[in-house]
């Protein structure tokens, strides 16, 4: 809807308020709005650690380098921050699903726990299955 | 209790204020008084210029909607002594120029709601000899939480995208398009997916959900809009996989 915005033709001097740069600042629930858009970098950041990680597998010296790496105290502590990030965004991800999906059984709409909880059990078994792969050779 | 409460007013008089300042009116706190009532309280024993729009006083008009201390509320459902000892912030709904105090100019919502054509479109009207369209209790319920919207506009208050890009069709006009596209009787999707598949349309929400959390009638627009969100994409990746089945 491309057209120009048109206020009554004759209305002689109406205001309008400018909206604040930090208007997320406002309200928590802005606040938490953009706090989810941003933890996107997080994931982001996952996939690249991930990309090295892979990268750096066939390669021995290049495993332990990458490893001497992920110790170091400045990569623990942006870890540490990009994990929080990373639950913080899989929950409401999940919790936002029942909005999206009106799922409608026997015409009635499945409450939004009944929507959430099968992400929720899929993440917990996928996540089960890596810690057990992972786990298995120590 | 408190005998009295403050109310801090905004006030925009053209001719008078350059811009919006705010005036302070002591009024009665009764336990029984919402905000409403302190304005007309106000208009009748105060200041009689003070300016604002209201009609039912029960929630289904949709006209006293307003900024309550930085929230968009119906004014007539929302009492004072919930915001002991005070003061109360009244000013007008935020994202919409002011033409005069408390009021605000709706019209861009207004030609935003036509363009959604929102009314049952049919493709030929059956002759009324054939009597009603049937419908039944289910197909009422698919479409039922998106038609109690009474375009109070709290929801574009309450929405930042429409703040920040005046162009943002909005949640309820976005609501009210996917109620008629759910109802069954309907046959309209295709003429609204003009305006609905822009990027002002569906695509210009980025969900922050204050809409819905602001909604006295629980209209969920955030809801409506990813649902159809998500209708869109899987329609497109039908069109795509199926290049002739997947048409109606």
């Amino acid at each position: 809807m491309k057209q120009p915005v048109t206020y009554t033709l004759y209305h002689p001097k109406w205001y309008r308020r400018p909206m604040s740069t930090y208007w997320w600042t406002k309200r928590w629930r802005y606040l938490r709005f953009i706090l989810r858009e941003l933890s996107s970098i997080s994931v982001a950041w996952t996939v690249i650690l991930l990309l090295l990680l892979i990268n750096s597998m066939g390669d021995e010296a290049m495993y332990a380098g990458y490893l001497d790496w992920l110790q170091s105290p400045w990569l623990v502590v942006l870890n540490a921050f990009a994990l929080v990030f990373l639950l913080f965004h899989t929950v409401t991800w999940f919790n936002l699903a029942p909005r999206a999906m009106a799922v409608r059984l026997r015409g009635k709409r499945l409450p939004d726990w009944a929507v959430a909880a099968p992400n929720f059990i899929a993440w917990a078994v996928l996540s089960a299955g890596v810690v057990w792969f992972v786990l298995k050779g120590v | 209790m408190a005998e009295t409460i403050v109310l801090e007013v905004a006030r925009y008089r053209p001719e008078i204020e350059a811009e919006p300042a705010f005036e302070n009116f002591e009024v009665p706190c009764r336990p029984d008084w919402v905000v409403l009532d302190a304005l007309n309280y106000i208009k009748d024993a105060i200041d009689g210029t003070l300016s604002f729009r209201w009609s039912c006083r029960m929630g289904v008009c949709g006209s006293c909607g307003m900024m309550v201390n930085g929230e968009p509320k119906l004014t007539c459902a929302t009492f004072l002594t919930d915001y002991l000892p005070g003061p109360i912030r009244i000013e007008p709904l935020s994202n919409f120029p002011i033409v005069r105090d408390l009021i605000i100019e709706m019209s861009d919502f207004m030609t935003k709601l036509q363009g959604v054509k929102p009314w049952i479109i049919r493709n030929e009207d059956l002759p009324v000899s054939q009597g009603e369209y049937r419908q039944s209790p289910e197909q009422l319920e698919t479409y039922k939480q998106f038609s109690m919207c009474i375009n109070c506009l709290l929801c574009y208050a309450a929405c930042p995208v429409y703040g920040l890009d005046q162009h943002f069709v909005g949640p309820a006009a976005l609501a009210l398009a996917q109620r008629y596209n759910l109802d069954s009787r309907d046959e309209g999707e295709a003429q609204r997916l003009e305006i609905l598949s822009e990027h002002e349309g569906i695509w210009g929400c980025t969900f922050v959900g204050e809409c819905s959390v602001v909604c006295p009638k629980h209209v969920d627009p955030a809801g409506a809009i990813q649902q159809y969100k998500l209708k869109a994409v899987t329609e497109w990746f039908k069109s795509i996989l199926l290049p002739r089945g997947g048409r109606d």
